[in-house]
């Protein structure tokens, strides 16, 4: 399986080396931006170059690897991330997640918990969570160190002014140790509440901003709000079309011509 | 039982043949091949080159072969190939002003030692299609019997720059080595920052997409930045490569590499402190790439307004503008992973709006107004 002209997992090991670098003071300062001198993939950048070259860096031979993209294990970019995977180093893959030592992600935290010595990679785009309000990353940066973030209440305080609610369904900022303040990327605010205090680590790469940054395991995630309007996740009316559930968050699909309907539990949960 | 859609590996695989196919088109028609391309594609090379960062003209053609003639997905396959090859030396400082020229002008002075030399160049010729040029295979090349064609090939004496004439007189700023020297900032192996140094804004210049650096060029010309240029001069040849192994301790000659390089000359009112003279705007490019080099040098003094006192009001004076979005494998990557499913972070959306738009129908029906629901009702 493994592409033998090919190095083990891509990169040379000199860059490796520069990443893990980078992991070890992400981890030791959970939510801070550590850059890093990302580099140009095989991938295009946007579509998980970042998330790859944390894989890469940590992946050895005996390491089990799931990707999921949306949830699921089959769309085209997981597809395509995992093959590059087997054919750079050979290991096995799953889309078991109990199994899997190392899952690499786009958009969703898987929905069967996770468990000590399991490392969750997630693919990143946009890596500052105030840069769709300041888009200095000189001015950002500052913020960051002066822990200056009324940038951000203001604007949630805006949202329940205008509209009654905040209206930030997915890459809902938190606040990760009572330090940083983080962008999760871009999974729906219905998974944020599982970063908290999560058994296994989370390291989160993006690799077209060249920024990597991590929640250390068993790390307080709390996501932003205001004493009388608390953070609060998407709820459904009904259950899943297909398996009744009621605790997943649920697809749509469109089922005929007119526009019909109807929820399903997302594959995250149901490959397990 | 609808399947939502989903790519197995067998429709990517289904993907590349596809792919291979409309690549390689008719196949009766004769392969290209990549010494074709290297030569007679020359430009299209020099561009990749110079954006994918890899001196390699063979290279280069190839992936302008492999990516159908796209020459940002061309830019992207050096880019990838060269971005794990190891850093073995550095090369010692280009000196332009010894290159064997090509060509050479100068819009700033009618005569000049050196003289100007036209060389190859569109810029003379009608810009009619040339229909003998259809005619595949039997057009003969070049006219070899015209008579100035036998002196215009004999190799010319190096020629002093323009710009190291008028700074004689002081006219034009020095722009002197740093102290100590240091080794330039690496954009391929750190990641940008800023405030960024000259040396990680002249590299990430010269990677950048040309089309966008054209643009930012072109709107310093329309009122979008204080800028009145001359081109200083623009030069286009080969200058010798050389580098000295730590373990040797001299110099040795790597081969000639050709590049066209363009300084561009600024009125500068002065300051307090600097008398009145001319700036400078610097653009380099790999081979014959003379839109991407006077760009550049546009785009290079436009960004040092801050540095001069000069008012920062538009885009091209802007770093974190100009130098975050410049580079064509960042922001195709982005624009275009929009084609990626967002089912979920779109069915969080569905969600808000519908339970908005709920909130207000409630909100018209029961509007008769009792007392105005503020936001925290």
């Amino acid at each position: 399986m493994r592409d033998l002209h090919i190095h083990f997992a891509y990169l040379d090991e000199r860059t490796k080396r520069m990443i893990r670098r980078a992991i070890l003071k992400a981890v030791a300062i959970p939510g801070y931006q550590v850059p890093f001198g990302s580099r140009e993939m095989p991938l295009p950048y946007g579509w998980g170059t970042g998330g790859i070259q944390v894989t890469a860096s940590i992946i050895g031979t005996d390491d089990l690897l799931k990707v999921i993209d949306q949830g699921s294990d089959d769309t085209v970019n997981a597809v395509n991330i995992r093959r590059f995977f087997q054919r750079t180093t050979g290991v096995e893959v799953t889309t078991d997640t109990t199994a899997a030592s190392i899952i690499q992600t786009r958009h969703r935290i898987p929905e069967t918990p996770l468990r000590e010595g399991q490392i969750l990679v997630y693919q990143v785009p946009v890596p500052e969570p105030m840069q769709h309000l300041e888009p200095l990353e000189v001015e950002t940066r500052k913020l960051h160190a002066l822990q200056e973030y009324g940038l951000m209440h203001v604007n949630l305080y805006e949202d329940l002014a205008h509209f009654g609610q905040i209206a930030t369904t997915y890459d809902y900022p938190v606040l990760v140790n009572g330090r940083y303040i983080m962008a999760p990327s871009p999974i729906p605010k219905f998974d944020n509440p599982k970063m908290h205090m999560n058994p296994a680590l989370q390291l989160f790469g993006a690799g077209r901003e060249k920024r990597i940054y991590a929640v250390p395991p068993y790390t307080s995630v709390e996501s932003l709000g205001f004493e009388d309007h608390p953070f609060s996740i998407q709820r459904w009316e009904q259950p899943c079309g297909i398996c009744g559930a009621r605790d997943s968050f649920l697809d749509e699909v469109i089922t005929d011509d007119q526009g019909g309907r109807r929820s399903s539990a997302d594959i995250a949960r149901s490959v397990t | 039982m609808y399947v939502a859609v989903k790519g197995g590996e067998t429709a990517i695989l289904n993907s590349y043949r596809l792919l291979a196919e409309q690549r390689r088109g008719d196949l009766a028609i004769a392969e290209l091949s990549v010494e074709q391309i290297s030569q007679q594609l020359r430009l299209a090379v020099d561009r990749v080159m110079t954006e994918g960062s890899v001196y390699d003209p063979e290279l280069a053609a190839l992936a302008i072969k492999q990516s159908a003639g796209d020459l940002v997905e061309a830019i992207f396959l050096l880019r990838a190939y060269r971005a794990t090859l190891p850093r073995l030396a550095y090369t010692e400082t280009i000196d332009t002003g010894r290159m064997v020229l090509s060509r050479r002008v100068s819009a700033t002075f009618k005569d000049l030692p050196g003289g100007q030399l036209l060389g190859p160049t569109y810029d003379y010729t009608q810009r009619l299609l040339d229909f003998s040029l259809l005619a595949t295979g039997v057009h003969p090349g070049p006219d070899t019997l015209c008579a100035a064609s036998a002196s215009a090939s004999a190799p010319l004496e190096a020629a002093p720059r323009v710009i190291d004439l008028l700074n004689h007189e002081g006219l034009v700023e020095e722009q002197a080595v740093p102290e100590g020297d240091p080794e330039p900032f690496d954009l391929t192996r750190q990641p940008l920052r800023f405030p960024a140094d000259r040396s990680a804004r002249l590299q990430n210049l010269a990677r950048a997409d040309e089309g966008f650096l054209l643009a930012m060029a072109y709107s310093t010309q329309r009122g979008y930045a204080e800028s009145h240029p001359f081109v200083g001069e623009i030069r286009f040849g080969t200058v010798e490569l050389c580098l000295v192994p730590e373990e040797l301790g001299f110099e040795i000659s790597l081969g000639d590499i050709a590049v066209t390089e363009c300084q561009m000359v600024n009125q500068f009112k002065g300051s307090h402190t600097e008398p009145p003279q001319f700036t400078r705007g610097y653009g380099l490019a790999f081979g014959h790439s003379e839109r991407k080099a006077m760009a550049m040098s546009l785009v290079d003094r436009a960004l040092r307004a801050q540095e001069l006192g000069e008012e920062v009001t538009a885009p091209a004076q802007m770093p974190e503008f100009v130098m975050s979005h410049s580079d064509s494998l960042e922001s195709s990557g982005f624009v275009q992973h929009l084609k990626l499913p967002h089912y979920v972070d779109f069915q969080s959306e569905l969600e808000l709006v519908r339970k908005m738009r709920k909130a207000m129908a409630q909100q018209d029906k029961g509007a008769q107004p009792k007392e105005e629901e503020g936001p925290h009702a």
